[in-house]
């Protein structure tokens, strides 16, 4: 019998669908390997029984002739940035150790109600800051992915870096991740797995443990573009407890797939061709610009002029919003409280927040709070939003002359865990390529597009027009169908 | 840019988040870095340009006045740190 483990999310469907197997089988097979893959450190909470009763749930209804939920049968990893009701949400932060939402998320709420169950929650970066997985409080995550003959822990690049693993190393066959500056697209890169962040406003943020609330936006993270496809429409669609969800019907997008690019134009932006690429990347492009034009396509060269500064504009609206949000860990209503003998409220504030956040997370807060402090505020904020303005404007003007974009999703595979941890600076330029897009709240997708010569993955990224996912959608199974990837890391956990 | 360790205790103090005097020395070169970095913002010709207020045209919606939640007290207190009564304690304020 075919070990349940590597199929994805189409085949458990259909399978559990069809009766080839049952979806307790199914997650039960997950369950045994989650609980044998600890040193990936992937999951901060197991949860085992809500994967099988969701799954008793679909064998019921297949029993009683029943029509089956969209994800009936198939079990998924939570990313820790979704309040689960009952269980344990932290957002990998000590500040919120102990937490329990008395309260469900949209997004999971959505995934739950469409049959899906949840095998744990997934470690991150704390708060969703860092692109490494390295800011949790509870432990990195460890890629699947190594170097051959090298042991060298390599990183599953961040926020989602828990839900990178789990899919990449057959944990879970999708995961919800979110992405505020890449923090689905640049994990899926490293790992050698799909993943979207939809046009912002397409998935409810209520409920998802804030950081840049102008930014983020949940997202599906599966093996391939069709586990995309069907697990996004699962976790979309309007709510009107967040004032910026998009009050539109969600597309079928799984049925309108089509690799079919005849008549398309793919653009190409100049500017994304930075200095120190490496060849490897810079082929790799090449290499996706070929396969965008066998399937039909034609490519254009388009500018995108203000690119450069998408990322120091980031780095001022990101923290500003962030030292807003998490201005609400203060002791008091929940989570960890510090109180030092015979302190007053201020310093609880103070003791609490010290104690609570990470080291990383309080620089975002300080940043944060000092470009939004009296004085300084126009000269950063305000100019940073106008800088969006533009940003958004060159993306406007790049989509009159073509209907996708593509680039790298990164500027270099996964580096090993450290290597970049001593300078902020070096870690926040991996979002170089990602970064845009967020600003300009536009779906783009990773698929994995080779791999480097240390046998790491590398990923393309397509941008797409406000609200076109499928665009975003048929251009990545494009790829994906030429690129034939298949690598999967040999276990070593 | 070069922000010295009082700018950063200003900073930290503003943001209800206590540092050691090892901790502003850290920070000061750290944050000044990321500033200086952030800095190149100011090349940028804005003139005339609107700062940006939402990234997909949205029309805000206005919901029914009405009651549509509450009544969970104690749902939502059983998170806090501390609490007596059905309400949340915290140091005493007034001296």
């Amino acid at each position: 019998m075919t070990d349940l483990t590597t199929l994805g999310i189409a085949a458990i469907r259909d399978g559990v669908r069809d009766g080839q197997f049952k979806a307790r089988e199914v997650a039960e097979a997950f369950n045994a390997k989650i609980a044998g893959a600890d040193a990936l450190n992937a999951f901060l909470v197991k949860t085992p029984e809500h994967a099988l009763a969701a799954a008793d749930a679909a064998d019921a209804a297949r029993a009683a002739g029943e029509t089956l939920k969209p994800l009936a049968g198939v079990p998924i990893g939570m990313k820790d940035l979704f309040a689960t009701k009952g269980v344990a949400t932290t957002a990998a932060s000590k500040i919120l150790e102990g937490f329990v939402p008395p309260y469900e998320s949209t997004v999971s709420q959505n995934l739950w109600n469409a049959g899906a169950g949840m095998l744990g929650k997934l470690n991150l970066d704390q708060f969703a800051m860092g692109s490494s997985n390295e800011t949790s409080a509870f432990g990195n995550v460890i890629s699947p992915w190594r170097r051959p003959n090298d042991t060298a822990a390599l990183a599953p690049g961040g926020s989602s870096g828990g839900s990178s693993t789990a899919v990449s190393a057959g944990l879970a066959p999708g995961a919800t991740g979110t992405d505020t500056g890449g923090s689905i697209r640049q994990p899926a890169a490293f790992t050698g797995i799909s993943g979207i962040k939809p046009t912002y406003g397409r998935c409810s943020r209520w409920g998802t443990i804030a950081f840049a609330s102008s930014l983020d936006q949940a997202g599906p993270m599966a093996r391939d573009v069709r586990d995309c496809a069907i697990m996004l429409e699962a976790m979309a669609g309007f709510d009107a407890k967040d004032a910026t969800s998009l009050k539109l019907d969600v597309p079928n997008w799984e049925a309108a797939l089509s690799t079919d690019l005849k008549g398309k134009r793919v653009g190409v932006p100049k500017e994304y061709r930075v200095d120190g690429m490496p060849a490897e990347i810079e082929a790799l492009w090449q290499q996706g610009i070929d396969w965008m034009r066998d399937a039909g396509a034609e490519i254009v060269e388009v500018s995108l002029p203000h690119t450069k500064y998408a990322l120091p504009a980031y780095y001022i609206i990101a923290p500003a919003e962030a030292s807003s949000n998490l201005a609400r860990y203060d002791g008091v209503r929940y989570g960890l409280r510090d109180l030092p003998e015979g302190a007053g409220l201020q310093d609880m504030y103070a003791a609490t927040r010290a104690a609570g956040f990470g080291d990383e997370v309080k620089r975002r807060i300080l940043i944060g709070t000092y470009v939004l402090s009296a004085g300084f505020y126009d000269a950063y904020y305000t100019q940073a939003q106008k800088v969006r303005t533009l940003i958004a404007r060159d993306f406007e003007r790049a989509f009159e002359r073509c209907d996708v974009l593509l680039t790298p999703t990164a500027p270099s595979a996964a580096f090993a865990l450290g290597e970049k941890q001593a300078d902020p600076l070096a870690m926040y330029l991996n979002d170089v390529f990602t970064v845009p897009a967020s600003l300009a709240g536009l779906p783009a997708m990773s698929v994995p597009g080779g791999l480097d010569k240390d046998g790491l993955p590398l990923g393309l990224q397509i941008i797409g027009k406000p609200l076109d996912e499928q665009g975003v959608l048929n251009a990545g199974l494009a790829i994906e169908q030429r690129a034939g990837f298949t690598a999967r890391p040999q276990a070593w956990w | 840019m070069s922000v010295d360790t009082a700018t950063v205790k200003k900073i930290a103090s503003l943001a209800r988040i206590a540092i050691t005097e090892e901790d502003a020395t850290r920070l000061a070169p750290e944050l000044g870095n990321i500033l200086g970095w952030i800095e190149q913002l100011g090349e940028v010709d804005t003139q005339g340009v609107e700062p940006m207020t939402a990234v997909i045209a949205n029309q805000l919606r206005l919901r029914d006045d009405v009651v549509n939640d509450g009544g969970i007290r104690d749902l939502l207190m059983q998170n806090a740190p501390q609490a007596e009564h059905g309400f949340f304690t915290v140091p005493k304020v007034i001296e």
